[in-house]
């Protein structure tokens, strides 16, 4: 990497340093402003930006690498052993058991990225389900109504972490380790004696949970519009940059892009239209992770969110008012937490005692730092609750139909989860050895 | 000791009476009175543990003053927050940078003011602005589009200086912004210093290096175990009169004569 090694810059002629007004534009002046300084590797077209990509990788930014390359060997694997597992019914069954645990997995990669972390996701989405069971069924609210309610429920516990955390600074992993058991209790304490609701079959939210699919015609279409609009953003932002004077991609690359994006989207549309078709539930996770990842990377909060992550004091210090962004992730994720828990009630058309319980707390941690979010913060996508999720329902799913029992699932869970944090550790140490710590 | 008569024609921006800090059983700060001017470069410098940066601090609103006013454009003002600090116009390079390495240059020079286009981050306006200001202080950045974390320490430098700059403030306080540079770079930074001068900033530089303190400063004010120990007026005063006062030489009647003299001899030979 010669991109930063040396501080000796044998051409730099030096020049009138004293009056110092731009100098180095002279003979660079005909390229772009960001790729005057001759220290820079030139990178052109589609073999630099390959060669970039594998750079990266080498110096241990790995992003979503790792998983991918992980999802893909699970697969094959279990479409190995049974060759149901990649059939179009198996996997639109897939997408319906991903996505409470995808939902949750949001939040986390959000408290993640903070550096903190919520252990108590688990009962708080228990905790929500009940209160939408016991609102719902027993008292007979309004359906939205009871749905706010369970939302609401969320957005406050996770304003009073918040609030804990920031005004006392008691650590997160405590705060919410007594969350954890505290909502249980509640939980239990709400479900009353019975302990077990259904919620009517013919609901909304059932409906939509388990029989909404969209058409393929709409599928199809959705997937059109999405590549346009990715391509479209992306050459307005090629005509801002070059307007700017900056450097610019070249349009054989995003169109490139383009064309990769609609593969990957394709692909699986197929394959779920052979079957019952993209879920509506599934949708939904799949907008919520757009949307979330769009506010970290695109917004005055998200870039505040990273940045703390990154060096709290360094944030504190650039004027962002770091307590709100404490307090807006922890009620985020606690949100996320309880919209995971009422479609996971949904889907089982049913609130016991055990919703929430059980494995969905460390699932749920497990499917975000699987999918890349590093847990020293400050670094990670929200891309990660998506693939980390997949991987996680993938194993859960694909030992199910090999009728493994769930001794099995756990420990090869914790197998996967600690090869993802190993990773994340020796990318991180490699990482700070080629300077993109 | 040197009172300096204040130079016709200059304002004072900021001003400091009677600031004191303690911390547990240590006072850091006593009774500080310090008068920043527009267009004027002020050096604070002193020992170790002086006390420089504890006023840093308290003006740039990261700790609050036990005691004592501050006023800011002939106003009395509170800093609560290093927020605050900045909506008045007080701008701080730290000495640990403060910047955070898992984001890009650009990113670390907008952080917590980020230009907007609608509700998202203008990008490529960031960018664009961030190549003009590095331009126009001539920094030598490979690319603004890497992560903090694979820069050097001068460049670092570079950029939260930079930084300070965006907010368009009145004040810009520079804590050891030499400390860790090159031969080049240190003449790069202290030309900075003197553009900043030249648009009508006060500057406040703390630095031990006395060459460049005597290079770029207007004034010179002294702290010592976090008192004042004296004010000078760079261009009718000696570097050692000034290092006297930084390391107590001049605390005791017998110290002064002794160092008066030396002065004398030095002028006469």
């Amino acid at each position: 990497m010669t991109l930063h090694g040396s501080e000796i810059r044998p051409q730099d002629a030096p020049g009138p340093a004293g009056t110092g007004t731009g100098n180095g534009n002279g003979a660079a002046a005909e390229l772009p402003a960001d790729l005057q300084d001759e220290r820079l590797i030139a990178s052109h077209g589609l073999s630099g930006a390959v060669s970039a990509f594998t750079a990266r990788l080498r110096s241990g930014d790995l992003g979503s690498v790792p998983v991918v390359v992980g999802l893909i060997i699970i697969w094959a694997v279990f479409q190995i052993a049974n060759s149901s597992f990649l059939s179009s019914r198996n996997l639109v069954n897939l997408t319906l058991q991903t996505t409470s645990v995808g939902v949750i997995a949001i939040g986390i990669v959000l408290v993640l990225l903070l550096g903190e972390i919520d252990l108590s996701v688990g009962s708080v989405s228990g905790l929500s389900a009940a209160v939408l069971g016991v609102t719902f069924v027993n008292q007979g609210w309004p359906l939205v109504l009871s749905l706010l309610a369970g939302v609401a429920l969320g957005l406050v516990i996770g304003l009073f972490y918040g609030a804990l955390y920031t005004r006392f600074g008691v650590p997160s992993f405590v705060i919410t380790l007594a969350g954890l058991l505290g909502f249980l209790g509640l939980q239990l304490l709400v479900l009353g004696k019975e302990g077990s609701l259904n919620l009517p079959f013919d609901s909304a939210l059932v409906g939509f949970a388990t029989r909404s699919f969209l058409s393929p015609a709409l599928a199809y279409g959705l997937v059109a519009a999405v590549v346009a609009v990715y391509v479209l953003t992306r050459l307005r932002g090629r005509a801002a940059r070059a307007a700017a004077g900056l450097s610019a991609a070249p349009t054989s690359m995003i169109a490139i892009k383009g064309a990769a994006l609609a593969v990957v989207l394709l692909i699986p549309v197929i394959i779920l239209n052979g079957d019952r078709g993209v879920s509506s539930m599934f949708l939904l996770f799949v907008g919520l992770v757009v949307a979330t990842d769009l506010a970290v990377r695109r917004t005055r909060w998200g870039r505040s969110v990273v940045a703390v992550g990154g060096n709290v004091e360094a944030a504190r210090r650039a004027g962002i008012n770091v307590r709100m962004i404490y307090l807006s992730v922890f009620a985020a994720c606690s949100t996320f937490a309880a919209v995971g828990g009422l479609l996971a009630a949904a889907r089982l058309v049913a609130v016991n005692q055990s919703s929430g319980g059980a494995d969905v707390n460390l699932n749920a941690i497990a499917a975000a730092v699987i999918g890349g979010t590093s847990l020293f913060g400050g670094r990670g996508s929200v891309y990660s609750a998506l693939l980390g999720a997949l991987v996680i329902m993938s194993i859960s799913n694909g030992l199910a139909l090999l009728s493994l029992d769930s001794s099995v699932r756990y420990m090869v869970t914790a197998g996967v989860l600690l090869i993802a944090v190993t990773i994340d550790s020796l990318s991180r140490r490699s990482r700070q050895a080629h300077g993109r710590a | 000791m040197t009172v300096t008569p204040a130079p016709a024609g200059t304002r004072t921006v900021l001003a400091l009476r009677g600031i004191s800090k303690r911390f547990g059983a240590v006072q850091a700060l006593k009774n500080i009175e310090l008068d920043v001017r527009a267009g004027e470069v002020l050096a604070l410098v002193g020992d170790n543990g002086a006390g420089k940066s504890t006023l840093v601090k308290t003006i740039a609103g990261v700790y609050t003053a036990d005691d004592g006013t501050m006023e800011f454009d002939g106003q009395d003002v509170r800093v609560g927050s290093p927020a605050e600090a900045q909506q008045l116009g007080i701008a701080t390079v730290f000495q640990d940078l403060a910047l955070c390495d898992n984001l890009d240059v650009v990113a670390n020079l907008y952080l917590g003011r980020e230009l907007r286009k609608g509700r998202a981050l203008d990008e490529v306006e960031m960018e664009r602005s961030s190549w003009a200001l590095l331009r126009q202080l001539s920094a030598k950045i490979p690319s603004v589009r890497i992560p903090v974390a694979s820069l050097s320490g001068g460049q670092r430098q570079t950029v939260a200086i930079a930084r300070s700059l965006l907010g368009d403030p009145k004040v810009v306080m520079l804590d050891e912004p030499t400390a860790a540079l090159g031969v080049a770079q240190t003449a790069e930074v202290l030309n900075l210093v003197e553009r900043l001068r030249e648009r009508g900033l006060a500057v406040i530089l703390i630095s031990h290096n006395m060459a460049d303190v005597m290079a770029v400063a207007d004034r010179v004010a002294v702290l010592r175990l976090g008192r004042n120990n004296g004010v000078f007026v760079v261009s009718d005063t000696k570097t050692q009169d000034i290092i006297a006062a930084i390391t107590g030489a001049t605390d005791n009647a017998v110290s002064e004569r002794a160092a008066r003299r030396t002065r004398e001899d030095g002028t006469a030979s």
